[in-house]
């Protein structure tokens, strides 16, 4: 026990003394804490989230900390697993005792750790897409990403302002793409829109021509939508040119990636799509608020790691950097003083959108954080 | 009303045409040792995956299929030699548990070291779609099938006219006969590892520019090929090649007349009733158990 005592005091002896000689910034670390799926099916959220979290925590202790002090990153990784969030969480919060908490990547693992903060007391801001998080709004817990209901709306709007009412929907089965139909059929009455055919595949499934004919051959419809992610939307889109189809294609924020146009090659010509400011970043107006930090957190996360960027690592982004203005604004990393920051959060421009916390919203976004791009000559297109 | 059915048809046969090949893989190494190798999707992985990565190396497709298939090969060689051979056990329950475990390692492998992105191969005669009586088919689906008919009648030569593919036939009905009259059932057993790897390979390649392809693409293709297999009668090379077809233009049917929602449910039903009134499958041999 003494011996214990002893190696810890020295450890911290040592802990202390390094970070006075190498980091600017002194005094008692603020500690952000985060609980991310690095590895693990989920592991293309949580990697670049954690490379994110680190580059800028580093960043900021390199330019002076928040408040004259230096943040701590502590991080544990939950592979993904809802059980292991908890655990993690519980010692983040009783252990570590940080003070503010960015994290996790999937909304299993969030949901998982929300009693554990509402009872404890301590900010979240989750990095994950479900509308659960946010909706009931809980005291404690807030989130950047933006949701699916939220793309259908944007897509559902696009339509309906080209005058479209009877639309086809195709979506895959698996968590995104059923969360996608089932918040476009809720929301298609609001935009005088009538889903007149809804069909669906498999993640894995290799051919979609039967369900694209059946939509085809559907009384009155105008454009399609189809809602998935990973590579159905792109064997989606190669049948939608095969099959000759000429109506309109719609697909999700899902497929938001250069990879979609590489897997679909010359058939996504023409596709439209809602996605964040990240994606088309060179491409916003000069005056758009968004286009200097988007492209400032696209170039320094590619240098930094040589690899492309993810729409994922930006919510981390904002994530971090709102829980940083929250802090300052508190002028202090009390527990309390940084939800209550966070909840006030007014105009913060993040890489996700512009950002306006409230104590009924908290994400902040609205319909403006998602862009509509169409795909021309293998690139995107801005067209709103 | 026409166009409708040719196009579900088609839909079908691209699919099917891909369930065809995987499940002949299962088929080779059935037939040599009644092991069903649950690493034959993993083999049509390295054969699209490894495909795109080599050309990626700057290889020209060719030459990427072929040395993406002599990979398949040394992965199937190995797995024998190295799993199978030294289990050294007679049993089959273990061996087929073996090569789940194979499967597992080499979607590690090719994860770990080929990354997690999804790829897609460039179709081997473009993208311009076939239009017959108001339906279309991509020239790749031609190719699949193609391939699957060139697989099927060499596998059939091969079986009934070659002294190796007859050795093959001994080894799986009686081991230890086979032995007496002078066949090495070890040789036998690695050479039906490295068939079914080609095979794989060459499964993974064709398919690939219309599958896409990507480190865990063998996982549903491998469930689907096995199940075609068994419906076709495990063993029968013909059979795979029924199973496979009529399984894709079961799911394509099923989507097309009743619901995208019973697709994967409809057929497997069809399956388990085929299964229980011919327990051999549609083209399987009688099982002649002596006691």
């Amino acid at each position: 026990m003494r011996i214990k005592t002893l190696g810890a005091a020295l450890l911290l002896a040592l802990a202390s003394a390094g970070t006075a000689a190498f980091a600017a910034p002194d005094g008692k670390p603020i500690k952000v804490g985060t609980f991310l799926s690095v590895t693990g099916p989920a592991s293309f959220l949580g990697d670049p989230e954690l490379k994110t979290l680190e580059h800028w925590v580093g960043k900021i202790n390199d330019e002076g900390g928040v408040l004259g002090r230096p943040l701590e990153l502590v991080h544990y990784d939950t592979s993904g697993n809802a059980g292991k969030a908890r655990t993690f969480v519980k010692r983040l919060i009783n252990s570590d005792q940080v003070d503010v908490i960015v994290g996790g990547s999937t909304t299993g693992t969030t949901m998982a750790a929300v009693p554990l903060v509402e009872r404890s007391g301590v900010a979240m801001i989750s990095l994950a897409g479900g509308i659960p998080i946010i909706d009931p709004v809980k005291k404690w817990v807030f989130k950047t990403p933006h949701t699916d209901r939220m793309a259908a709306r944007k897509i559902l709007k696009d339509m309906q302002s080209r005058g479209f009412t009877k639309v086809g929907l195709i979506s895959g089965s698996g968590g995104f793409g059923q969360s996608g139909r089932t918040q476009t059929l809720e929301a298609a009455s609001e935009f005088d829109i009538e889903i007149v055919a809804d069909e669906t595949y498999n993640n894995s499934d290799t051919d979609m021509t039967a369900q694209l004919t059946n939509i085809a051959n559907t009384q009155g419809v105008q454009a399609v939508l189809n809602f998935g992610f990973g590579q159905g939307p792109a064997i989606v889109t190669r049948n939608y040119k095969q099959l000759g189809l000429e109506l309109p294609f719609y697909q999700s924020h899902g497929v938001a990636s250069e990879k979609y146009i590489e897997l679909a090659g010359d058939a996504a010509e023409g596709v439209r799509l809602p996605a964040g400011a990240l994606l088309v970043a060179s491409k916003l107006d000069d005056d758009d608020p968004q286009k200097k930090v988007a492209l400032a957190y696209k170039q320094e996360y590619e240098n930094a790691f040589n690899e492309s960027i993810s729409q994922f690592g930006g919510h981390a982004y904002d994530g971090l950097m709102i829980a940083v203005e929250a802090i300052e604004a508190a002028g202090s990393a009390d527990r309390g003083a940084i939800r209550d920051a966070i909840e006030n959060t007014e105009g913060f421009v993040g890489v996700g959108g512009v950002f306006n916390m409230s104590p009924d919203d908290h994400m902040g976004l609205d319909l403006s954080a998602f862009r509509m791009l169409e795909i021309h000559d293998g690139t995107w297109t801005l067209i709103d | 009303m026409f166009a409708e059915f040719l196009q579900y048809l088609f839909s079908g046969l691209t699919a099917g045409s891909t369930y065809a090949l995987v499940a002949l893989g299962f088929t080779i190494i059935y037939n040599a040792s009644h092991i069903i190798n649950f690493a034959q999707g993993e083999f049509l992985m390295i054969g699209g995956l490894g495909s795109v990565m080599l050309m990626q190396y700057g290889l020209p497709m060719p030459l990427a299929i072929v040395a993406a298939i002599v990979l398949a090969v040394l992965a199937g060689i190995l797995i024998e030699k190295l799993a199978i051979e030294r289990a050294a056990t007679n049993d089959i329950v273990p061996l087929i548990i073996i090569t789940i475990g194979a499967s597992l390692f080499l979607r590690g492998g090719a994860q770990f070291f080929w990354g997690k992105s999804i790829h897609a191969l460039p179709a081997f005669t473009g993208n311009t779609p076939i239009n017959i009586a108001g339906a279309t088919i991509l020239p790749q689906s031609l190719w699949v099938l193609g391939i699957g008919a060139v697989v099927v009648c060499l596998l059939a030569w091969f079986f009934t006219r070659t002294l190796t593919g007859k050795a093959m036939l001994a080894v799986s009905h009686n081991p230890n006969a086979a032995r007496l009259v002078g066949i090495n059932p070890r040789f036998i057993l690695m050479l039906s590892f490295a068939l079914a790897g080609a095979l794989g390979a060459v499964a993974g390649a064709v398919a690939a520019p219309i599958t896409l392809t990507v480190y865990d693409v063998g996982v549903m293709l491998g469930l689907k090929g096995f199940v075609a297999a068994v419906l076709g009668g495990l063993g029968s090379p013909l059979g795979a090649v029924a199973g496979g077809l009529l399984l894709g233009i079961m799911e394509a049917f099923t989507a097309g007349y009743i619901s995208s929602e019973y697709k994967d449910a409809v057929p497997f039903v069809i399956v388990l009733l085929v299964l229980f009134f011919m327990p051999s499958g549609l083209f399987g041999s009688r099982a002649t158990e002596r006691v």
